[in-house]
């Protein structure tokens, strides 16, 4: 995959990783990939957030396991082992809290992540691919964290895990079918629990099985960087170590300070607190909420007045962010020099936090029309602004190469 | 383009703020808390105060599930202490030898005994309504901790227009303010050892700092690591700046 004017680092010419490349080359593979691997010298902050991601979904894993150790996936003892982690295991609290305030982390990681892509066009040609590899990484995401947030069996886990194996009820003809299939009988009960369980461990592997082949797609062109345009010659890029391993090193260091911040001191305000109650199929909590990250696709489907419709439209958010290559039409990647691209950019960004603050309220009066407008305007954002904005749009001149405006400070 | 974003930012911020303000019905003030904050530690008295008020008044009509006497270490009692008070209590144990089960005191290790065999039992004997077990009750209702001492200073007589029902009770911060559960705290219901006065709010302010810390007894290790991790992190971060800026000196 080297494409570059690879020079070896000094250690490859060791004995011992000679004889063991010569087998299996895999410290050239680090070699190539990851120390000299070239990265444009222009990656700015925004850019940290994919290795973030992937710290967080280690460190899920691990903490995750850790948890499985003492957890009981039994209706009848669910609730009190994970009462038993937080209180007997020693730091089983530490362990319940990196993972259960992880899962927020990885959304929010993964949300400015995907923001990132959008803003800069990281999704266009050549790397569709590697955007849809980010998508269903996504996905795999939103699978896992539902049958994660199942596992405590607390209300909310419950009455949340009724409402979402639900949605598929409203297929014609086999919805009834499907939600019996999902359920393992007749309603949210020890079967399901159990099936959660062993989906919820088994999906992180296949997210991680997602990220090597997105990995693989990312470093066949590299990075997409600020500017949007492609490295003209080794000028343009930089080996990611020392520079992009300490920018991330340092990139992390701050982001586990917010981690640590809930972790310790404000394990509760990301969760909700009906499900420190245990599940009770025979009471229904006054208002069901999913988890925040879920929010803005609750209210696209609360925003359809038929079921049917709300769940196609809550599948579609995310289906169409799959042929947002094809629907963005402007030939310049970067947001950096489409003025009117930023402004519809930042637009969407308050559409759907909109749609998140919406998602948290009861269905009714504002909220309700405030989320349907913002459904109007989310996908109005990819079917009609987008495919306009690259005809009419005016973009600003790009510049020769990356190293210019970077190494002539006077060309900003 | 800078200022733009700001603007957008600020609006959205100031819509869901000064709208979720609004859907959060009924209000109850903030109260101070010791085991609030970064540095937050229990009041010991407080929580050996706040049990006594849960062991005489609540625990009549609440379980107490997720805790067991060995846990009151949490509280400031050393091992004789709590070995001698959970000898008060029976629990049930075997079956023995002939496969009779049997009462025995309890030992540290055992539960906190629950007031009903079941909740049916407990429904019966409270006019149809279950009391909720108390364990993580300062986490699992919306507002917390304070929420619990709101509602147990809440009680009131019901405003004009407002029929309560036969068994049910007025309570300004319970939703729809209408509890089954009668006025539990009365003035100088408990005698406190260390003769603070057992008026109302002292009682709840007690009584409440304990289910805190029932809700949350790993709470001060908590804190004092996260205080240890977060001086960790501040450091590092400062050496990783300092490193970024001079791998990346040579470059511009």
């Amino acid at each position: 995959m080297a494409k570059y004017d690879y020079v070896p680092s000094p250690f490859m010419s060791n004995p011992i990783v000679k004889w063991v490349d010569h087998r299996l080359p895999i410290f050239e593979m680090v070699d190539q990939q990851l120390i000299k691997y070239p990265a444009p010298r222009n990656l700015n902050y925004w850019w940290n957030f994919g290795s973030l991601a992937g710290v967080m979904l280690v460190v899920m894993i691990l903490s995750g396991i850790f948890l499985a150790m003492n957890y009981q996936p039994n209706t009848l003892a669910a609730f009190d082992s994970v009462e038993r982690i937080m209180r007997d295991v020693n730091y089983g609290w530490l362990l319940r809290y990196m993972h259960m305030n992880g899962a927020s982390m990885f959304f929010v990681v993964v949300y400015i992540h995907i923001a990132r892509g959008m803003y800069y066009g990281s999704y266009k040609a050549p790397r569709e691919i590697l955007w849809w590899l980010g998508l269903l990484i996504f996905l795999a995401m939103m699978a896992t964290a539902f049958m994660g947030y199942v596992l405590p069996w607390g209300q909310m886990s419950f009455w949340g895990a009724t409402v979402i194996t639900n949605l598929f009820s409203a297929l014609p003809l086999v919805g009834k079918s499907i939600v019996t299939w999902l359920w393992g009988g007749f309603s949210v009960d020890n079967p399901t629990l159990n099936r959660f369980f062993a989906l919820h461990y088994l999906l992180p592997f296949v997210i991680a099985g997602l990220v090597m082949l997105h990995l693989w797609a990312l470093h066949v062109h590299g990075s997409n960087n600020p500017l949007g345009i492609d490295a003209k010659g080794p000028q343009d890029k930089i080996p990611f170590h020392p520079y992009y391993t300490v920018k991330d090193a340092f990139g992390l260091s701050v982001f586990l300070i917010v981690y640590a911040y809930f972790v310790f001191f404000n394990p509760y305000v990301l969760g909700d607190a009906d499900n420190w109650i245990p599940a009770n199929p025979m009471v229904t909590p006054p208002h069901i909420v999913p988890e925040w990250y879920f929010l803005p696709f609750y209210a696209i489907l609360r925003a359809v007045p038929d079921k049917l419709g709300g769940v196609l439209l809550m599948f579609g958010a995310i289906a169409i962010l799959f042929v947002l290559p094809w629907l963005d039409t402007s030939r310049v990647r970067s947001g950096r020099f489409r003025p009117a691209f930023r402004v519809f950019f930042w637009v969407f960004i308050v559409v759907t936090i909109t749609l998140g603050w919406c998602g948290a309220q009861l269905p009714e009066g504002i909220p309700l029309i405030l989320g349907q407008v913002c459904t109007v305007l989310y996908f109005a954002h990819f079917l009609v602004f987008l495919p306009l904005l690259g005809w009419f749009e005016r973009p600003r001149p790009l510049p020769a190469s990356i190293a210019e405006p970077v190494l002539t400070p006077a060309a900003k | 383009m800078r200022s733009f974003k700001l603007l957008l930012a600020g609006a959205a911020l100031v819509l869901s703020l000064g709208t979720a303000q609004a859907s959060e019905a009924p209000e109850f003030p903030r109260q101070h808390w010791s085991h609030d904050g970064f540095f937050g530690t229990f009041d010991r008295a407080a929580l050996q105060r706040g049990y006594q008020v849960y062991k005489e008044v609540c625990s009549a009509c609440h379980s107490m599930k997720q805790m067991r006497f060995r846990n009151l270490a949490g509280i400031g009692l050393d091992e004789a202490q709590i070995k001698a008070l959970a000898a008060e209590f029976e629990t049930t144990d075997g079956p023995n030898d002939d496969g009779e089960m049997f009462q025995r005191p309890s030992r540290p290790s055992d539960r906190f005994r629950s007031p009903f065999s079941n909740d049916n039992a407990a429904r019966a004997a409270n006019g149809g309504a279950l009391p909720p077990d108390l364990s993580l009750i300062a986490k699992n209702r919306k507002g917390g901790q304070d929420y619990v001492y709101a509602l147990l200073t809440g009680y009131a007589d019901a405003p004009q227009g407002v029929t309560v029902p036969e068994g049910m009770h007025f309570n300004k911060v319970f939703p729809g303010h209408l509890i089954a559960m009668n006025q539990p705290i009365q003035p100088d219901a408990v005698t406190y050892a260390d003769g603070t006065k057992a008026s109302v709010e002292q009682m709840a302010k007690d009584v409440t700092t304990f289910l805190a810390f029932t809700a949350s007894p790993h709470l001060e290790a908590r804190n004092s690591l996260g205080v240890k991790v977060m001086l960790f992190l501040f450091v590092l971060t400062g050496l990783l700046y300092a490193a970024k800026r001079k791998i990346w000196k040579g470059l511009h």
